[in-house]
């Protein structure tokens, strides 16, 4: 019982990550390999305010949301003018040096860790906070500043000639994906009562990407069910130690191989979300079909 | 070069889109040089001329895309020279390409709908929070695209993914979601590119049509001058990046100038 409650809060928490990541990457289209480095902000901070300064679990989430809310800000500015690939790699940057940093904060703990922080983080707060996230999240992708971001990642001078300022809906997803992956960093701290900089690295970073595009780009369903599968598959194969990361690596190329657009991409599992797919599929044989007339007369 | 309107009583009206002097340098080459020419509030006008005459650069530079090297643009009497692109478009300046650009993966109807952003007002908290002027202003915007969808012969393919039109309703698609923002100046690059001579009839008449009904200014960029000598009250020549001629369609049709620029390019149709 404890060992699936375990695996849910991890799924939980990580799943906060993968939300905001979804915005920024899937609908977005803006590829991050530093989002374990807004985590890792918003764990320490939290663990800051709950160990240090004693105050309350939700204040010390806050905080940690905020800080690394902040912090995108300051990356945005400086990136989010850049060209895509650039974006990419300044964020590895950025999360290495969040890593690095912390290293050498001995007030954290520095490279060694920090033991023996409160245990906080329960399942139903998870859970809690994954309803919250989702419908958050659904919110702000069906809104005209979520079209915005879409249209940015479609075709960014179109969306430019539609009057969308790019620059400001890139950068409102990336203080969202910032934001949420803050939560998450806040809730792992006081769940796994231990912290490393090690916890947060291009590993890390990678690994919530991985799940973005495992679920399906620009799919919030897509993004659930990745998070769901990628890190429950490794728990489950911890028996066989040793095979774990053969089944995951597997797991992955198949999919990708088999659906390369992720498991759901585009595509919600939603009662309208199934009838547009529909909809669209019916439409489409309806064109071939007339197309085919056409042609034969 | 005069910029000046030949047409009588057109004078003390502002035109809805100047330029002046307006040159564009791609290193050594000068791209468009020292172009000027204005148009009418309501009007059709073309922009012509050969292959690489300048003719999208100008409407680049019009829309922000590329900065200005010398030389100004008017809209409506006020300078946008150099203003973000995005800014330039919310003012009511929007334009088609010449090599479509969708949103390919969304569907025909959202294609128009992310573009009625600017008639929605609510902001990000009020979307999380579900208030009541999101949903009143969500609903307002979904009537627009619908609307526009109608009016532009799309409604039946509305859900259908853009990338998945046929070729002409891909062009048609691009036209409405410029619709979209309620523009006052409309550019259209080549819309017709592609088509054949019935396709191309029809497609002018859609265009004057709906300039009509959404009082509109239009600007058409074509390079077979026959096709639009019939929708167009106004003509710009251009060549190498140089103005060749301005003014009425049949005047400029008969300009030498013109008809040399244009000698061994008609029969390429
Ligand atoms: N971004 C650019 N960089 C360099 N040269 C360009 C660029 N855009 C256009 N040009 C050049 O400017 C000239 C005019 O191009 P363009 O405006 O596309 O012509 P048109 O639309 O009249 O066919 C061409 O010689 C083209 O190669
Ligand atoms: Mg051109």
């Amino acid at each position: 019982m404890e060992y699936i409650q375990g695996i849910i809060i991890l799924i939980g928490i990580n799943l906060i990550a993968v939300l905001g990541l979804s915005i920024l990457t899937g609908f977005t289209g803006l590829f991050s390999f530093g989002h374990g480095g807004f985590m890792a902000i918003g764990a320490y901070v939290c663990a800051i305010f709950v160990a240090r300064l004693h105050q309350p679990f939700a204040l010390a989430i806050l905080a940690g949301a905020l800080s690394a809310g902040l912090v995108s800000v300051v990356i945005g500015r400086l990136t989010l003018k850049l060209k895509g690939d650039y974006f990419c790699i300044a964020t590895m940057g950025f999360g290495e040096a969040v890593r690095i940093i912390l290293n050498n904060v001995n007030y954290v703990g520095g490279a060694r860790g920090w033991e023996s922080l409160p245990k906080l983080t329960t399942v139903w707060l998870t859970l809690a906070l994954d309803l919250v996230f989702v419908v958050v999240t659904w919110n702000i992708i069906n809104s005209r500043q979520g079209r915005n971001m879409v249209a940015a990642r479609e075709e960014e001078l179109a969306a430019q000639m539609a009057g969308i300022d790019v620059f400001k809906s890139k950068m409102i997803a990336l203080v969202i994906s910032a934001v949420f992956a803050g939560v998450a960093g806040a809730l792992m701290a006081q769940y796994m009562q231990f912290l490393r900089p090690t916890m947060f690295n291009m590993t890390k970073s990678t690994d919530l990407t991985i799940m973005v595009i495992f679920g399906g780009l620009g799919s919030i369903s897509g993004s659930i069910l990745g998070t769901i599968l990628l890190v429950s598959l490794p728990e489950l194969f911890r028996d066989f130690a040793q095979w774990r990361l053969v089944f995951y690596g597997l797991a992955v190329i198949v999919i990708m191989v088999g659906r390369p657009q992720g498991l759901m991409g585009g595509l919600e599992l939603t009662p309208s979300g199934i009838r547009r797919a529909v909809a669209a599929r019916s439409a489409r044989r309806e064109l071939a079909a007339a197309d085919k007339a056409e042609a034969a007369e | 070069m005069s910029g000046a309107d030949p047409r009588p009583g057109a004078a003390q009206a502002v035109p809805v889109l100047e330029l002046r002097g307006l040159t564009k340098r791609f290193g050594g080459l000068a791209a468009v040089n020292d172009v000027s020419f204005a148009i009418r509030e309501g009007g059709i006008s073309g922009l012509i001329g050969p292959n690489g005459a300048g003719k999208t650069t100008i409407f680049n530079l019009i829309t922000g895309v590329y900065k200005v090297s010398a030389g100004s643009i008017l809209f409506k009497g006020s300078p946008i020279t150099d203003l973000e692109p995005y800014r330039i478009a919310d003012l009511g300046v929007t334009r088609t390409f010449q090599n479509i650009r969708l949103f390919k993966n969304l569907s025909a109807r959202d294609n128009v709908l992310t573009a009625c952003h600017m008639s929605a007002r609510y902001g990000l908290a009020e979307a999380i929070l579900r208030l009541p002027r999101y949903r009143r202003e969500e609903k307002a915007l979904a009537v627009k695209a619908d609307g526009l969808l109608e009016i532009m012969g799309l409604a039946d393919r509305a859900d259908l993914t853009a990338n998945n039109l046929p070729y002409g309703l891909q062009r048609r698609l691009e036209i409405t979601r410029a619709l979209a923002l309620d523009p006052t100046l409309l550019l259209l690059d080549e819309p017709a590119a592609g088509m054949n001579p019935d396709e191309t009839e029809q497609l002018m008449l859609l265009i004057s049509d709906i300039r009509k009904r959404f009082g509109l200014s239009v600007l058409v960029i074509e390079h077979h001058m026959d096709l639009i000598m019939g929708v167009c009250e106004h003509i710009h020549v251009l060549n190498f990046g140089c103005s060749l001629a301005d003014g009425d369609p049949a005047v400029v049709a008969g300009d030498p100038k013109v008809v040399e620029a244009y000698l061994g390019q008609e029969d390429e149709r």
